[in-house]
């Protein structure tokens, strides 16, 4: 069983071998005169204005969570597909009930305003 | 020769020659591109390296790799490291499950065509894409930089939600083939692809997908116009290289995962099975191509309704309906 997995294992080592050796060689190979002024973070060449670690938008919170919730879901689902003929009329109703019960988080949800984007 | 000798210089052959088909067909997607682009705008695009410009992506290659290494002074700089690694680490991995042609006959046993046949291979995807986010969204915020950081978060957000859309609409391609295997779920395709058995879940299927390769109508993290380049704004040579290869990668892979899961995969009249992968995988990466050269960019507002408000309960209902329809089809036993 885990012999399978084996040529993924050995593409992992050749990715990653690809990735640093790669990342080593531009660090050797290219040339580096750093400066103050260059080293700052990129503002259109502007002088900066304050700090990058600012607060965000809890637009993007919302998402997330959101997207945890109905990801779990979606992985709900994935075992079930697999089985489905087996479990036949049982099964599809069982996830019938449980879509159901997400359609009705998903519709409140909505009727709540978290998808709203001003 | 041993069993095992044979068996291990097959994986390694076959991991050599995707390896190469990978890097060489990103950097020939990016030539590509830009020709086509050219072309859309009346332009001739690249053609000075060499005959027809095709030599330009080694020029390229070069140029990159002889540019200053730059490390911003306020970046992570351990996370601004690794984050092109992990971009470009994962786009090389999820070739590992796509089967790209018919199994052959070698040394008189049969070769899978395919670097390891995973009976998970559809969660395998799905894992390396949801990994995937973690590139750009630790390399944008490592940098330190205000752009950087507004197109991390754009690309986590955009990411993570048509991830959702894109995971439900391969839900009913497993209930129709029965199995995570994408080599069982091509071999299921061998009469109709599932495109054309169901439609919903190819058009969800196909819009996630450009909306996960970050490209134009899709392309808010690196908006030029407005953030400069998005999460990659502070990244400069070979790591900015990384960001550039995965992303050209990413495209083959999504263009070959469609062809896997919708277009029937290596099927197809008269031609031998890998000419007629390799044919679909192009003409989806053209598609990717096309639409960069046709459509607008859409506004965050429109971008996360349309992925929450629209594809989400749809790709949900066609779940549904799919599930119905199959048992009504073939009633199951007991």
């Amino acid at each position: 069983m885990l012999d399978s997995y084996l040529p993924i294992i050995v593409l992992i080592v050749i990715a990653l071998a690809f990735a640093v050796g790669t990342i080593v060689m531009s660090h050797l190979i290219g040339h580096r005169k750093p400066s103050a002024v260059k080293l700052a973070p990129y503002e259109c060449g502007m002088p900066l204005v304050g700090s990058a670690r600012e607060r965000l938008s809890i637009k993007f919170y919302i998402i997330a969570m959101l997207f945890i919730v109905f990801d779990i879901e979606a992985v709900f689902l994935y075992p079930w597909a697999v089985v489905f003929k087996r479990l036949g009329m049982f099964g599809f109703a069982e996830m019938g009930v449980f879509i159901f019960i997400l359609l009705v988080g998903y519709v409140y949800v909505w009727k709540k305003g978290a998808l709203e984007w001003e | 020769m041993p069993e095992w000798l044979v068996t291990t210089i097959l994986i390694l052959v076959k991991l050599g020659f995707v390896f190469f088909l990978l890097l060489t067909g990103a950097a020939y997607m990016v030539l590509a591109e830009r020709k086509l682009l050219g072309r859309m705008q009346l332009r001739y695009g690249p053609n000075r390296v060499g005959p027809f410009g095709l030599l330009q992506p080694l020029a390229d290659a070069v140029k990159l790799v002889t540019k200053e290494d730059f490390i911003p002074s306020q970046a992570d700089k351990f996370l601004f490291f690794i984050a092109p690694g992990i971009a470009a680490v994962t786009a090389l991995l999820t070739f590992a499950v796509v089967p790209f042609g018919p199994p052959i006959r070698l040394f008189g046993r049969e070769v899978p065509l395919v670097i390891c046949d995973l009976n998970i291979g559809v969660l395998y995807f799905l894992g390396l894409s949801s990994l995937a986010v973690y590139g750009v969204t630790l390399g944008g915020w490592a940098s330190n930089s205000k752009y950087a950081l507004l197109g991390s978060i754009r690309a986590l957000s955009q990411l993570i939600s048509y991830e959702l859309s894109m995971g439900l609409a391969i839900v009913p391609v497993v209930l129709m083939a029965r199995s995570f295997s994408l080599t069982n779920i091509v071999n299921a395709q061998a009469g109709l692809p599932f495109a054309i058995l169901n439609p919903p879940a190819f058009l969800i299927f196909l819009v996630s997908v450009l909306a996960e390769s970050k490209r134009i109508p899709f392309d808010l993290p690196e908006a030029e116009n407005e953030i400069v380049a998005g999460f990659h704004t502070e990244y400069s040579g070979m790591r900015f290289g990384l960001f550039f290869v995965g992303e050209y990668i990413n495209v083959i892979i999504l263009s070959s995962m469609v062809t896997v899961l919708f277009l029937g995969g290596w099927h197809g009249p008269l031609l031998p099975g890998i000419v007629w992968f390799f044919l679909k995988v192009g003409f989806i990466s053209f598609l990717f191509i096309w639409t960069r050269g046709t459509l607008p960019r859409l506004r965050y507002d429109q971008l996360m309704h349309f992925g929450w408000k629209i594809l989400v309960p749809l790709a949900l209902v066609n779940v549904i309906v799919t599930g119905a329809i199959l048992l009504l089809l073939n009633p199951a036993k007991g």
